[in-house]
């Protein structure tokens, strides 16, 4: 049981991201809620990388051959790269519609329909 | 002929030489403004070719490998690693070679469109950036074999479009469009890195190939199925989520939502990737391929019942689109559905997938030219309202030629292409259940009607005096939409050739798993 408890906290925490996307009417706070469900997706890829007692492939002084391929740690990186260009680009949108609109309130932003 | 570095490196300059030009055009860009067009579009000529001659030797060699960081491109399982290829590998099979040839071609007409369509806004460096960064994007989705790479170039594709759509500011109005849409694809493409994690734990690989061969179609891989298929349906705009579409298409500049479609087929593709490749057998195919034909149904009826009350031309044109994308799901569900049945399969099966094929070709070609013709017009006469236009017919004979082209082919009149791809998938389809035949049908003529309205109300009647010194539009835009339509009406004329040489070959690549699986791990 205590060994799935990263997994649970994935599940309630991407739960908690799109409850946030979906019900939250404050723009700014719906990016902080892709922001969340992108931090589960990194908790859930360096869980599912752990293993105990396993260290990282340098072979220079190594106390055991028991190694770990780093594999899901660099994808991490990557997505914690990815997450950023993301948050930036957002916020710099919502800098624009909040100069253009005056407001962040979704329930404003609907000039376009049809 | 053909240099032999070109040859052996294709698909790596495929990807890396748009982002080289896409970060080197800002610096070109402070030279002179006609130095960055010679350099934009030098670039984008560049990369079609090589993209054509990459498509060449797959169509004549076979799948192409590409292993980064390799001795040889084609090594791709290192010998002391146990038979598991751990590096990353461009899998440019027949259907990522078909996909490099719209990207190719819809790319380089857009980019000759848009050095005169936009040359009167400002920023242009940041634009064609975005631009460059796009059609890298679709390369490397269309040509990745890995699938934590196709993740990777999803996101700059998303990142770049939602860039370029919110590029013309418009009041906020298109960056409320590029919010939509960024939301919701960064949502799509967490789902798809969630995916991603679940493969990796259950078969320790990233390789596409090597997830296929070790995919046993448990429940975990049908949670992935389901965060994929949502994801990605998601992004090519069907119909439950295809909100972000009209705002999305009729907010970008024109030249930009030509390549768009494009960028949303590549997402198609990722979806038929996973559906054919990776699960091929492994699912319930019946129960998917009924999922897939119903989501495509949903997204021609409501794409082509919104798209009637429209007065904005762009948006029009944008819901047109989503009811396209139906006819690809359609004929692609449709083969999904009795794959695995080879009598049933060689009976119609084939055929609707190669009509759901072509149609991704002939979309590509004809909705980027609809687009390109809205935008010739925007340009000439700065509105994109039905309501206000009228007798334009007088002064842009080669836009309405086009437009005449464009709205034919869409509405599935012979001799144009949109009639060849649409054909094959009524007959098969008929053959399948008779009553999907028939909404299909009433759907083109649907969309018929629609363009019959557009035309008329854009082209036709006296000519207004506030219209009355409008002039063609300039050489570049009209060469531009030239490629699209010539192709389009080729294409309609010659439709056997096509599917016999690209299509067919791309669809048994997509249905053939094991010869996939093979090409990137060997015989095993």
């Amino acid at each position: 049981m205590l060994w799935n408890l990263p997994f649970i906290a994935v599940v309630v925490i991407t739960m908690i991201g799109l409850v946030t996307i979906l019900l939250k009417k404050n723009l700014i706070k719906v990016m902080l809620g892709i922001n969340i469900l992108q931090s589960a997706a990194n908790l859930f890829l360096i869980s599912l990388g752990y293993r105990e007692g396993g260290i990282a492939p340098i072979f220079t002084l190594a106390p055991s051959t028991h190694m770990v391929l780093p594999t899901p740690q660099a994808l991490c990186l990557t997505s914690i790269v990815i997450g950023l260009a993301t948050s930036a680009l957002m916020l710099s949108f919502a800098v624009i519609i909040h100069k253009k609109y005056g407001t962040v309130d979704l329930d404003k932003i609907r000039r376009l329909q049809g | 002929m053909i240099p032999d570095f070109i040859w052996t490196n294709a698909p790596a300059l495929l990807v890396a030489i748009p982002l080289l030009g896409a970060f080197l055009c800002p610096i070109i860009g402070k030279i002179s403004p006609r130095a960055r067009n010679v350099w934009v579009g030098g670039i984008m000529l560049v990369t079609a070719i090589v993209a054509l001659i990459l498509a060449y030797r797959v169509f004549t060699d076979g799948t192409v490998l590409y292993t980064f960081g390799a001795a040889v491109p084609g090594l791709s399982i290192p010998l002391d690693s146990g038979g598991i290829p751990i590096r990353i590998i461009f899998t440019v099979d027949a259907m990522s070679a078909f996909m490099d040839i719209i990207c190719a071609i819809v790319g380089f007409s857009a980019i000759l469109y848009s050095l005169a369509s936009e040359s009167r806004n400002s920023g242009l460096e940041m634009y064609y950036t975005l631009f460059l960064l796009m059609v890298a994007g679709v390369f490397g989705m269309v040509s990745t074999g890995d699938f934590f790479n196709f993740f990777v170039f999803l996101e700059i594709l998303s990142m770049a479009s939602a860039g370029i759509i919110a590029y013309r500011v418009d009041g906020g109005v298109a960056v409320e469009a590029a919010i939509k849409y960024f939301v919701l694809s960064s949502v799509g493409a967490i789902f798809v890195l969630f995916a991603i994690g679940i493969y990796y734990g259950q078969y320790d690989a990233l390789n596409m190939a090597m997830i296929a061969y070790r995919m046993q179609g448990s429940s975990l891989d049908m949670i992935a199925l389901v965060m994929l298929v949502a994801a990605l349906a998601m992004k090519c705009g069907a119909v439950p989520m295809h909100f972000w579409t009209p705002d999305a298409y009729s907010m970008a500049p024109s030249s930009a939502t030509a390549f768009l479609v494009v960028a949303s087929q590549a997402s198609l593709y990722g979806l038929f990737r996973v559906l054919f490749t990776f699960y091929n057998l492994t699912l319930n195919a019946v129960t998917v391929g009924w999922i897939i034909i119903i989501l495509g149904i949903l997204s021609m009826v409501v794409g082509v019942t919104m798209a009637i009350p429209q007065k904005d031309v762009k948006r029009l044109m944008a819901y047109h689109a989503v009811s396209q994308t139906g006819y690809m799901l359609l004929g692609i569900g449709v083969g999904l559905a009795v794959l695995g049945n080879q009598p049933l399969m060689e009976s119609f099966g084939y055929m609707a997938m190669n009509g759901g094929v072509f149609h991704i070709l002939n979309h590509a070609l004809y909705k980027g030219l609809l687009f390109l013709t809205a935008g010739a017009i925007f340009y000439r006469i700065g509105t994109r309202n039905l309501n206000k236009m009228g007798g334009l017919g007088h002064n842009m004979k080669w836009t309405m030629v086009f437009f005449i082209i464009g709205a034919l082919a869409i509405a599935g009149i012979p001799p144009l292409n949109g009639f060849a791809s649409k054909l094959m998938i009524y007959e098969s389809v008929f053959i399948f259940n008779p009553i999907l035949a028939i909404i299909a049908m009433v759907v083109s003529i649907l969309t018929l009607a629609s363009f019959v309205k557009v035309f008329h109300s854009i082209f036709m009647g006296p000519k207004l005096p506030e219209y009355a010194e409008v002039k063609e539009a300039p050489l570049p835009m009209l060469l531009g939409m030239g490629i699209l339509a010539s192709l389009a009406v080729i294409f309609g004329l010659f439709p056997d050739i096509v599917v016999t040489t690209l299509v067919s070959p791309a669809v048994h690549a997509l249905t053939d798993q094991a010869a996939y699986i093979a090409s990137v791990l060997g015989g095993a």
